[in-house]
């Protein structure tokens, strides 16, 4: 793309990725979540290989490592699940620990980032998870698209 | 016969989605009393002030290990397709 394009990406990739970010921190405080702010960072992702193509991305961007950054989040989150099979499995063992464990008072509230339980640190594996699936999906059609040999 | 055959079963279609519309609870009376506990207790049984995330990850976690398993064969499938595409014209 041209000099512009790649610019105007280069200064807009950090606010999506830091939005993204926030959407998957916050999915148990506000609407949002794991399975949003992982799309909206894909989209990112994207967007560079848009304006950069496909074969200067994946100097930066493996195929590997975002299987196995994919395949990590799957495990986070089925271990978390795990986690809880003291009581029952997908249990919030977390709750009252001093880790996310704060309760938030009955009603509306302002919200406080230490609650939840286990929600956000789920949020956090399926967040990764989607980032690196969707991510690896955009990339794989590009370079197949654009005829460059995908590297392993 | 496929016209007479297809013209019943769109009668048959239309009338039992006429039916159903008709049978709806009415709104805001839901069947079960699910919703009510969870919009009462979420907050102080999972900790998370979003219910939709309370009721995705904590009370309905196996639905969405069911979707992250969807994902996972959507991605498995796109890379299993295209790399063995470009394996094919390599050889070629």
């Amino acid at each position: 793309m041209s000099k512009i394009v790649r610019t105007i990406s280069n200064q807009l990739i950090l606010f999506i990725l830091i939005f993204g970010l926030y959407i998957i921190m916050h999915g148990h405080i506000t609407p949002g979540g794991g399975f949003q702010g992982g799309a909206v960072v894909a989209s990112g992702a994207a967007l560079i290989i848009v304006a950069f193509g496909s074969h200067q991305v994946q100097k930066r961007l493996k195929e590997r490592h975002l299987s196995i950054m994919e395949s990590g989040g799957a495990l986070i989150f089925i271990g978390l699940a795990f986690g809880g099979l003291a009581t029952v499995f997908f249990y919030n063992f977390l709750v009252g620990s001093p880790v996310f464990g704060h309760i938030p008072p009955s009603g509306p509230n302002p919200g406080n980032i230490w609650t939840g339980g286990v929600i956000p640190l789920m949020n956090i594996a399926v967040g990764l998870k989607v980032i690196a699936g969707l991510s690896a999906i955009v990339l794989v059609m590009a370079l197949a698209s654009s005829g460059e040999e995908i590297e392993e | 016969m496929r016209r007479i055959a297809a013209a019943v079963s769109l009668t048959v279609l239309v009338a039992l989605l006429v039916a159903s519309a008709f049978l709806l609870h009415p709104f805001g009376n839901p069947p079960s009393q699910m919703d009510d506990y969870m919009i009462q207790n979420s907050q102080a049984e999972t900790g998370a002030n979003n219910v939709v995330a309370a009721v995705l990850f904590d009370y309905r976690g196996f639905d969405t290990l069911g979707e992250a398993t969807i994902l996972f064969t959507a991605v498995t499938g796109v890379m299993m397709l295209f790399r063995a595409r470009r394996k094919e014209e390599g050889n070629r």
